[in-house]
């Protein structure tokens, strides 16, 4: 049965900041007079003009000790040393993937930093050129770990661990990557029944939870069992849960999504929809 | 097994929010919310000559905009084609007779008549354009007020037209027929109903069919680079009539709630 809802627009109530976390945070808009006083040092985010800073960016200020800088709400992803990314293969060149992952240039997966499947350790052959296709094509998600920075800001992946590798089955949830926080591990297994990589470039990617680990693959081969519905209720429950926290700007880590998750069961799936 | 990525069905719509009467300077406006996408519709009724073949009708112009802040495809004129393709469809969706009483556009057969100027701008692109812009233009369409007209003979014969002054001395449009767009997008094996850019980017071809609140199909339009199977057609002009039907019942539900509330109602717009 079709279900067609629609509704009369309410006036939105303006979300205040939510409590005073250590203090109020003095947001800025681009423009905006961050100081006048000419003893600060500025940082990302601020330019000079006329004996005032001003902020370029929308965001909070950040002062640490004589330097100010301006922390954008929503930014491109900056590549740094060790942050789990999820990336799509936009191109597939000679020794190498072009990866893209929202940032300011498609990051770089070397052919010598991918495990081979079978897991063997030895050098790259022709034949591994040629067969690069056969690992990964374009359109696939990746999951992989920053291995350095180049000096024009693209980042150079690996995938050398088992736990990184193609993606299968699952919700790609698109947010800011300013709104995923900072932890040891990025990889969730949730209780509520699916798992979850909340990776440092802001895509977020929601699969069922793998029932036996398969040590030989290498991370490439992709598990195409239907996957039960379910399992399938969960993932969409979540996926909704994380479009709501994204919408009223609030960070995403484990418990933060367990919490929103809990609080919308009594609901059905689909009336958390926008 | 009947569930989307959103948790939707998939014959469920995404919630929509209507809203009317909020530019101030149209004979009917209308804006809708669907999702992401939005879109805002004026009607201004103007006076011009009838078409010759049909000289005691008025006639109904689409133009479409999309606006440059919908999506960064349309920067420059990267909108036009979608604009013109958007409007044919309109178009040929209010060809048939019976959608829009035009015989009511008269003033002076061959001489004067009223002419609908329906205006559609894309403010934002979230999947489903056409059903969204369909809905707007119902509602515009029903908003639109057009003023009484009384055509005055002079002796020498030349005819007179008349403004009536009271400004609530109008004329409604009767929208019971009016149909709306239902796009059937086809993914795999099925077929979904008010797909997400995501589920458009997936789609191997759609069905574009504009049904009217009894349930009669008035057009149908096939977009997209796949192909479909005449089964896989009916089973969608199936679904698209059930759809539609219950589409006009919520739409007419809340064009009748917003009416009620009438004066008193909170006028929202776009700074609420």
């Amino acid at each position: 049965m079709a279900a067609v809802s629609m509704r009369l627009p309410v006036p939105r109530k303006a979300v205040g900041l939510s409590g005073p976390r250590g203090g109020d945070k003095h947001l800025v808009a681009p423009g905006d007079t961050i100081t006048t006083d000419m003893g600060y040092m500025r940082g990302h985010g601020t330019y000079v003009e006329e004996e005032k800073l001003i902020a370029s960016v929308a965001g909070a200020v950040e002062r640490v000790n004589k330097l100010v800088c301006v922390r954008p709400l929503k930014s491109r992803y900056n590549g740094e040393v060790g942050d789990v990314v999820v990336g799509r293969i936009t191109e597939v060149q000679q020794k190498r993937w072009k990866v893209e992952t929202n940032s300011r240039l498609d990051s770089v997966l070397l052919l010598s930093s991918i495990n081979l499947p079978g897991g063997e350790l030895r050098r790259r052959s022709v034949e591994d050129e040629l067969a690069m296709r056969d690992y990964l094509q374009e359109g696939d998600l990746i999951s992989a770990e920053v291995q350095s920075v180049f000096s024009d800001g693209a980042a150079s992946l690996h995938t050398r661990s088992l736990k990184y590798g193609k993606l299968g089955q699952g919700v790609l949830v698109q947010v800011s990557p300013s709104l995923v926080k900072r932890q040891k591990t990025h990889f969730h297994d949730l209780t509520c029944g699916a798992s979850v990589i909340l990776s440092n470039n802001g895509f977020i990617w929601i699969y069922p939870t793998p029932g036996q680990k398969d040590e030989e693959s290498g991370g490439f081969t992709t598990d195409l069992e239907p996957v039960p519905l379910s399992d399938r209720e969960v993932i969409s429950r979540l996926r909704n849960c994380i479009v709501a926290l994204v919408t009223h700007m609030l960070m995403l880590f484990d418990t933060s999504i367990l919490y929103c998750y809990e609080a919308s069961l009594p609901h059905q799936v689909c009336q958390s929809v926008l | 097994e009947d569930l989307r990525v959103d948790g939707r069905g998939c014959e469920d719509y995404r919630c929509a929010e209507v809203e009317t009467d909020i530019v101030s300077n149209t004979s009917g406006s209308a804006r809708v919310k669907l999702g992401y996408t939005d879109i805002l519709v004026g009607v201004k009724a103007e006076m011009g000559t009838p078409k010759l073949e049909k000289p005691d009708e008025g006639y109904l112009e689409f133009f479409v905009d999309c606006s440059a802040n919908a999506t960064p495809e349309f920067e420059g004129r990267g909108g036009e084609e979608l604009g013109t393709d958007i409007a044919n469809t309109l178009y040929r969706v209010f060809s048939s007779e019976s959608s829009v009483d035009l015989k009511s556009l008269c003033i002076n057969p061959r001489e004067h008549c009223w002419v609908l100027y329906v205006d559609v701008l894309l403010l934002e692109c979230g999947g489903n354009l056409f059903d969204a812009v369909s809905i707007a233009v119902k509602a515009a369409l029903f908003n639109t007020r057009i003023p009484k007209v009384r055509v005055l003979e002079d002796e020498e014969g030349s005819k007179e037209i008349e403004l009536s002054d009271d400004p609530y001395d109008c004329i409604r449009l009767n929208v019971d027929d009016v149909p709306c767009i239902v796009t059937l997008s086809k993914i795999g094996y099925r077929h979904v109903v008010d797909a997400t850019p995501q589920e458009e980017a997936c789609t191997l071809a759609s069905l574009l069919i504009s049904v009217t609140s009894k349930g009669t199909l008035t057009s149908m339009k096939k977009v997209g680079k796949g192909s479909l199977d005449p089964e896989s057609i009916f089973e969608m002009m199936e679904t698209g009539k059930r759809v539609g039907k219950a589409l006009h019942v919520a739409l007419q539900k809340i064009l009748d709630e917003e009416e009620s509330l009438g004066t008193s109602r909170q006028k929202v717009g776009f700074l609420g």
